[in-house]
């Protein structure tokens, strides 16, 4: 098991998914700014770059985020934790992954901890997804605790200031999170884990699928640009989840996530096949 | 317009640069990011700052039979380092290369440069690092804060800020 979620976090980190590079693809020949272009290319090479000779496409290999449903009749569940921190660590050393993790006290860089967020689902199957998380977009998150009378609206308001105030921090173009809902912390849960669907893919109720597109029209008529240098493409997708709400709530959680948009899944059936994919 | 450039720079050089343009540049630079910096100003720079040009990086590194090599090595967001920028650039630094941009008046009160590079693209950074030279505080900060001496060459950067203050970023903070 150990040897499968390295190979997972291997292809998240050197293999950026084809619906990402499609659309990055598309977002090159859109742009006519020389300046966009250039930045453009340069995150197509380095794409071609890391495919060809499995190396990290971003230095930054970031924390490393790892979304479990764990099918409670699954004969894996003792091990699936240790698994994970022991796949990293291998990873780590290896591939190499940049060390991240460090002390918030001393600053003491120790290597590469997991964040596992754990979910009890039925069946016998253990579903992994990866998340490595870069530095430079997560710290562009943002949670906006609005009113009900605020609604959608305060979370369309929400989310382009943060774009604005972000410009080019998260390496744009970048793919947008938002979760609706929930409390606090679920909604930057919900967030997160929207990040997870492929480019291009709209979200099943036909009324978050149009305000996901009417964001991402909006967000790219600001010409942020490529790193924030101006260009026609700021955002690759916008991705919104939602939750039942408190009466009195409208949180809205926001995370960013780079052109970089390393992701893997993997399957573990109760027998031990494993199965690994983008 | 697309020029050749090697480090150290001079004040000559960088005031031909304008924001836009296109920069090979070829020499030695320093890795330095939050940690480095705070290191640097308390502690005075392990290396000579002047015409000196600092990269805002965290690299990822192996060593391969006792030597050290870049494996990607792509910029980190400079906005962070904005707090320290007066003070770095009055020690005589020349340049600075990161991403994302930052406050363009320094720049200006200094006569030195940003070059942007792809943020992300660190496999094809990595590219234009031909050895690296020396580490220093490796063993206190780690492998992406401490300060990486690379010979870099030809690695293709844009002027995101000029030393007239002028600058491609819209929001530099």
């Amino acid at each position: 098991m150990e040897g499968a979620i390295f190979e997972a976090i291997k292809l998240a980190v050197t293999k950026i998914p084809d619906d990402v590079v499609e659309s990055l693809q598309e977002a090159y020949k859109k742009e006519d700014n020389p300046v966009a272009k250039f930045n453009l290319e340069n995150i197509l090479k380095a794409v071609e770059i890391g495919k060809r000779e499995q190396i990290p496409v971003c230095q930054d290999t970031g924390t490393v985020t790892f979304f479990v449903e764990a099918g409670i009749e699954s004969p894996y569940l003792r091990e699936i934790k240790e698994a994970i921190a022991s796949a990293l660590e291998k990873a780590t050393k290896e591939i190499p992954l940049r060390p991240n993790s460090l002390d918030v006290v001393t600053n003491k860089n120790v290597g590469n901890l997991p964040i596992i967020h754990w979910e009890l689902v039925n069946g016998d199957k253990i579903r992994v997804a990866i998340l490595p998380k870069g530095g430079g977009s997560e710290n562009c998150s943002a949670l906006a605790m609005l009113t009900p009378a605020e609604g959608f609206e305060g979370v369309k308001r929400a989310v382009i200031n943060r774009v604005k105030e972000c410009g080019g921090k998260p390496c744009p173009p970048v793919i947008i999170g938002i979760g609706i809902g929930g409390s606090s912390n679920t909604a930057l849960k919900l967030a997160k884990k929207a990040l997870l669907r492929p480019v291009g893919e709209r979200h099943k109720d036909k009324r978050v699928a149009k305000f996901e597109e009417e964001l991402l029209e909006e967000i790219n008529s600001l010409g942020i640009g490529p790193m924030g240098i101006g260009g026609r493409t700021t955002a690759l997708d916008v991705k919104v989840e939602i939750a039942y709400r408190h009466p009195a709530s409208f949180p809205a959680g926001i995370v960013f996530q780079c052109w970089a948009h390393r992701r893997a899944f993997l399957e573990i059936s109760s027998n031990g096949d494993v199965r690994i994919w983008q | 317009m697309a020029v050749k450039l090697r480090t150290p720079l001079n004040e000559k050089e960088v005031l031909k640069l304008k924001a836009g343009d296109l920069v090979y540049l070829s020499g030695v630079i320093y890795t330095a990011r939050d940690l480095a910096h705070r290191k640097i100003l308390e502690e005075g720079a392990p290396f000579d700052l002047r015409g000196a040009v600092i990269y805002h990086c965290g690299p990822i590194v192996q060593k391969e039979s006792g030597r050290y090599r870049i494996v990607s090595a792509g910029p980190t967001t400079s906005a962070r380092m904005n707090r320290h920028l007066e003070k770095i650039l009055s020690m005589g630094i020349k340049g600075i290369i990161g991403k994302g941009g930052m406050n363009p008046e320094p720049f200006k009160e200094h006569r030195a440069v940003y070059f942007a590079f792809t943020g992300g693209a660190g496999s094809l950074a990595a590219k234009s690092v031909k050895r690296v030279l020396d580490v220093y505080w490796l063993e206190e900060l780690g492998i992406p804060e401490a300060v990486w001496v690379l010979e870099v060459e030809d690695f293709p950067l844009i002027v995101g800020i000029d030393a007239f203050g002028n600058s491609l970023y819209s929001n530099p903070r």
